[in-house]
């Protein structure tokens, strides 16, 4: 065996630590992510019925360890997978949005990773934000690209996650902008946080493309998104022996 | 448990902190970093007395400092960014030594840098000394909603056996001569992730299927309640009292 031994986990950039933002703004932000997971309590029922518990934390799971797996840019660098997008398309975004709060969460309080007091804000960005501006941009072209039927799906939730991730930067940009600690020029802080984020996203986008498609490939039916697509194909009965 | 991911914060002990009951430990952590946070940008004196309190706590928990010290790496961005702060934030200028630097920068840098520390050292303190296990029975005790609160118990207990899956799949590819460089293995490596989901996914039909069959009804019964004494309460309360003396003081004056 030749596995390096990788640290438990990294600190991710997303992470927003205790006392980055203010305590209103953080209060504010809890209060925001304690409405939105919620709702999502309530709808999840609709997307996965008394399965619920046992199927989000295993897909819960799933998210945590997808954002382990590293993959390498070049120059010794790697990125990681963020997973709003993904698991949005796969399960759902009310789902979705219930399994990466139980992340951030274990993160938080098992891990040390993420502040405390900023996990609301961290629910907010990430299973708020980045998993409803991913699934609205997707749900968008879906419709657009009806039509081409479920082999656009994995190119319609790259598209969306490329587009989730400097979505999430531009919501942070705003918290800092009402509840930031140092006075940052806004404009820069803008331009960097999209910009740099783009790059990520690009990143995101590529690898959700790829693992959406290996997924149809095998197992289409577990694809929330390609659900409404896949009733289209009409069964086939092949009477001769293909050669 | 095996695999990097089960193997989370949590030492085995029986130092006092690992003795109090984790829903007291849990409030306990939240009044304290809260408290912190509020303090103001400028009260650098009295946020350096919080972290006096977050060094303490973690000493009384006696987990070895070299593991105490290899989990603050999640602060590494923090940091980074903490020091860039005071060359790119506005506001009057100081020098210190050959440098000219923003003040408000510089100032909320060093209160990033010394919140960020407290907080991190304080949720080690919590998350060393609590197992999984009691986490969930602390938020289920603080009526935390059931759904979340199973979805987050079913999380914890399959976090060791998916990672020790996801660990055999890389042994797997390596086996086979794989070995991630460059952009070019990224479909090897997001195939590997859609395998990992439809196994994740199957696996919690599966459960759900095991759990039915045990008479799961869709609720978890509490067998072992979480129980705390007033003194218990106390200590798990003495680090936010010190935190709000601060802020009191540091308000006042």
């Amino acid at each position: 065996m030749c596995n390096k031994h990788v640290p438990v986990r990294k600190g991710s950039d997303m992470h927003v630590p205790d006392g980055f933002l203010d305590a209103p703004t953080s209060v504010a932000t809890a209060a925001v992510a304690v409405a939105g997971v919620g709702l999502a309590l309530s709808r999840a029922r609709r997307e996965l019925d008394d399965r619920t518990a046992p199927l989000a934390g295993l897909v819960a799971v799933f998210v945590f360890a997808a954002q382990m797996l590293n993959f390498p840019v070049g120059a010794g660098t790697s990125g990681h997978l963020l997973g709003g997008t993904l698991a949005a398309v796969l399960v759902g975004p009310w789902t979705a949005t219930l399994c990466l709060t139980v992340v951030l969460a274990v993160q938080a309080l098992l891990f040390a990773d993420g502040g405390i007091t900023a996990l609301g804000t961290n629910i907010t960005l990430m299973a708020l934000v980045g998993v409803w501006a991913g699934w609205l941009v997707f749900v968008g072209l879906r419709r657009v690209a009806r039509s081409a039927g479920p082999k656009v799906v994995p190119a319609l939730a790259g598209v969306a996650a490329l587009v989730s991730v400097p979505t999430a930067a531009l919501a942070f940009t705003a918290l800092y902008a009402v509840g930031g600690r140092a006075p940052i020029p806004l404009g820069e802080l803008t331009a960097a946080m999209v910009g740099w984020h783009t790059v990520i996203g690009i990143g995101e986008g590529v690898i959700t493309l790829l693992a959406v498609g290996s997924i149809i490939a095998t197992r289409p039916d577990l694809v929330h998104g390609a659900r409404g697509l896949l009733s289209a194909r009409p069964l086939q009965i092949r009477t001769e022996v293909p050669a | 448990m095996g695999g990097q991911l089960g193997d989370h914060l949590h030492v085995e002990g029986d130092s006092p902190v690992h003795r109090l009951p984790a829903h007291v430990k849990l409030i306990g952590l939240v009044v304290f970093v809260l408290l912190v946070v509020a303090l103001p940008r400028d009260a650098h004196l009295a946020r350096a007395a919080t972290l006096a309190v977050a060094v303490i706590v973690v000493a009384l928990t006696r987990v070895p400092v070299r593991h105490v010290l290899s989990r603050l790496v999640v602060e590494t961005p923090f940091v980074v960014f903490a020091v860039v702060l005071p060359f790119v934030a506005t506001g009057p200028r100081t020098t210190i030594g050959p440098v000219t630097v923003s003040r408000p920068g510089l100032e909320a840098g060093l209160a990033l840098l010394v919140t960020a520390t407290t907080s991190v050292l304080m949720a080690v303190a919590f998350a060393t000394t609590t197992s999984s296990r009691d986490l969930v029975r602390a938020l289920q005790h603080l009526h935390v909603p059931d759904r979340l609160v199973q979805i987050l118990a079913f999380m914890v207990r399959y976090l060791g056996v998916v990672g020790s899956q996801a660990q055999r799949m890389k042994v797997a590819r390596e086996s086979r001569g794989f070995a991630p460089r460059s952009v070019r293995s990224w479909p090897v490596i997001a195939t590997s992730a859609g395998a990992l989901f439809i196994r994740s996914y199957e696996r919690g039909e599966r459960v759900h299927l095991a759990m039915m069959s045990r008479g799961y009804t869709g609720r978890m019964p509490v067998t072992d309640p979480l129980r705390a004494t007033p003194t218990q309460w106390g200590h798990g309360l003495l680090p936010g009292a010190l935190a709000l003396v601060t802020l009191v003081a540091v308000v006042v004056s």
